[in-house]
């Protein structure tokens, strides 16, 4: 019996997913110039802070961890073998 | 003392649990916390049980505004736990969760220091045997290494309550604050149930390597209790911004590259306790109130995507991320609900982590700390990216493990139904929950600044996920482990004692060698001189004899005329 195909099976699907993120991402930013957000803080008055922050913050993030585990990585074992 | 104070009810049942048959056995355990919630609802909002013991006067039964909150919430996360382990045979697991669930109630309603700490370290005893019910070799050492911090904690809040006793000679449990010797080992015994940086690795130690029903219990209670601890005793302590703020960043690195998916969700859980404990060091209404109503959302959400992961652990056995992908097809309803409880803790407006987790970070901007702000942003983002899409994805998504499955037994999905209800509920109604909070809440989750500024900072998020994972520099899942704080204690420690041994061991050796090098030298000399062949034992001819004499008298001849 063949399985039967799941929506993410095919890639058109995936680019689907992909191209509605983008388009989110669009509206978003967009939305900054119509929508006046009210502030505390002036870091938050800049043009798209919050979006740019959330990028930039996700990529440092991964990369910074990349970068930990040539240090901190070691065997799935490690802590079960003698010392 | 109130008929029934829960923790009794909790107690008796699980000594009933102990002898009853499963049928009998499942119906208590449903009963139980609807019985003793009900109970719960029906005493004054204010209530407080004195009694004397010697010379000593305890409270321990004390209902507040705060007090009853945990109360309720622990009522309704021992409800899920439950109806999620209903299924399971084990009969450890079932006494193990009432008699924990019970020790929780303990110590919230606990009004003296003394009642806090026999349910500090009750707590501790009975959720250790939840590891335990692993019954593998790596879950009893991370239960042992679990029960004996735990303790540490334990001695360290009796001793503190000691020390405050013999100063004021009340052991009234208000607020404490950070001073003193008193003072500040009740802060250290709250922070390591707390999981503050470097106290915190009991927790993504053990909880994983807990039964798969265990550690929703396990996440529900232990580190709430000590937030309602820290936020009665110590809010407002400066200090636990920064703690906080700490918390909330660092373990993102490491649920990043972690590989097992209940060990990301330990990291995230200090992740998001970091909030709370923000919120509890400013100590403003609004901050309070945040920190606690997060604290009842996060118990809701961390407890769904546990037991999504529970439910995925039950069926396929497996929990690394290098090792699962594609269940979406075999486990929809599972996936839906996994993906409720992370768009829950990502803070998506109309989930339940977004009303409570911006009090926090409003009046985290109010109080002027800039910095703390862009860091609690930063862990807002983190925390999306690998709670929010890792676990999900990694589970449910990414390649096809080829792993085919069914959905979980029908118990695990209507637990996982209830919280997922109770995270679209509070999120789309929140009201409900304001109106328990310890303070009057005059605040507007729903307006449009902030509803526009985190989708932003969300959908971004997503994005650079999404472009990390397209452009191939996402790190791939692996089989490792990743070093922490308790490679302290379960590498360098060991080593070093290790070390010693051999070492003293060889110094031993080395002296008792040169000892005996030493003895036989001297035995040598001694038979020498005095043994049967010795220059003493000789036999001496007897002319010999004569002359010696002669030398003698002429020696004595020659002193007289000198």
């Amino acid at each position: 019996m063949k399985e039967k195909r799941h929506i993410f099976d095919s890639k058109k699907n995936v680019k689907r997913v992909l191209k509605a993120l983008v388009l989110a991402c669009a509206l978003t930013a967009g939305a900054d110039i119509v929508y006046h957000r009210h502030v505390v803080h002036p870091f938050e008055a800049l043009w798209g802070f919050y979006a740019i922050y959330g990028f930039v913050a996700c990529v440092v993030l991964v990369l910074l961890a990349k970068e930990m585990r040539k240090l901190l990585m070691r065997d799935e074992d490690y802590y079960d073998r003698d010392a | 003392m109130p008929e029934f104070p829960p923790f009794a009810l909790f107690y008796l049942a699980a000594l009933a649990a102990a002898v009853l048959p499963r049928v009998p056995r499942q119906v208590l355990m449903l009963a139980v916390p609807v019985v003793s919630c009900a109970a719960l609802l029906q005493l004054p909002a204010d209530l407080l049980v004195s009694m004397a013991i010697l010379d000593l006067q305890l409270e321990p039964f004390r209902v507040d505004r705060l007090s009853r909150l945990f109360g309720i919430l622990f009522h309704i996360g021992a409800f899920i736990g439950i109806v999620f382990s209903l299924h399971t045979r084990d009969r450890t697991q079932h006494v193990a969760a009432l008699a924990y669930a019970g020790s929780a109630f303990g110590a919230v309603f606990a009004g003296d220091l003394l009642t806090l700490f026999v349910f500090w370290e009750m707590l501790a005893v009975s959720s250790v045997f939840l590891i335990f019910a692993s019954r593998t070799e790596r879950s009893y050492g991370a239960g042992m290494r679990y029960l004996v911090i735990q303790v540490i904690s334990g001695v360290l809040l009796l001793a503190g309550a000691l020390i405050l006793y013999g100063q004021s000679g009340s052991l009234r449990f208000e607020h404490i604050g950070l001073t003193g010797a008193g003072g500040t080992l009740i802060f250290l015994a709250f922070g390591i149930k707390c999981a503050f940086p470097l106290l915190h690795n009991w927790l993504t130690d053990a909880y994983p390597e807990a039964t798969p029903t265990g550690t929703v219990f396990l996440s529900a209670f232990t580190t709430k209790v000590a937030v309602y601890a820290l936020a009665r005793g110590f809010a407002g302590t400066e200090a636990l911004v920064y703690i906080g703020a700490v918390m909330t960043c660092f373990p993102i690195f490491y649920a990043v590259i972690e590989n097992d998916l209940r060990r990301v969700l330990a990291y995230s859980m200090i992740n998001q306790i970091g909030f709370m404990v923000v919120g509890i060091g400013l100590g403003t209404a609004l901050a309070i109130n945040g920190a606690i109503a997060h604290a009842f959302n996060d118990v809701i959400f961390k407890g769904l995507l546990m037991m999504s992961m529970g439910a995925v652990l039950h069926m396929t056995g497996r929990m690394n991320g290098s090792e699962l992908g594609g269940l979406y097809k075999s486990m929809p309803v599972t996936t839906a609900l996994c993906i409720v409880g992370a768009a829950s803790i990502s803070a998506f407006p109309l989930f339940s982590g977004f009303v409570s987790k911006s009090m926090v970070m409003v009046a985290v901007l109010e109080e002027g700390h800039p910095f703390v702000w862009l860091a609690l942003l930063f862990a807002s983002a983190g925390v999306f990216h690998h709670a929010g899409i890792k676990i999900p994805f990694f589970a449910f998504f990414a390649h096809d493990s080829g792993i085919r499955t069914r959905e979980p037994p029908a118990n695990m999905l209507i637990a996982m139904g209830i919280a997922a209800t109770l995270c679209i509920g509070i999120g789309v109604w929140p009201w409900v929950l304001y109106d328990l909070l310890p303070f009057t809440v005059n605040y507007t989750p729903f307006d449009g600044s902030h509803i526009l500024a985190q989708i932003q900072l969300l959908v971004f998020s997503a994005a650079a996920f999404a472009w990390l994972k397209v452009a191939g520099i996402y790190p791939p899942e692996l089989h490792s482990t990743n070093i922490d704080v308790e490679w302290l204690y379960r590498r360098l420690a060991p080593r070093w004692a290790l070390k010693t041994v051999t070492v003293s061991h060889r110094t031993a050796q080395a002296a008792s060698q040169a000892g005996k090098g030493l003895g036989r030298n001297l035995m040598r000399l001694v038979l020498h001189h005095y043994g049967p062949e010795g220059t003493l034992a000789r036999a001496w001819p007897t002319g010999s004899m004569v002359l010696w004499v002669a030398v003698l008298l002429a020696a004595s001849l020659v002193l007289y005329y000198l």
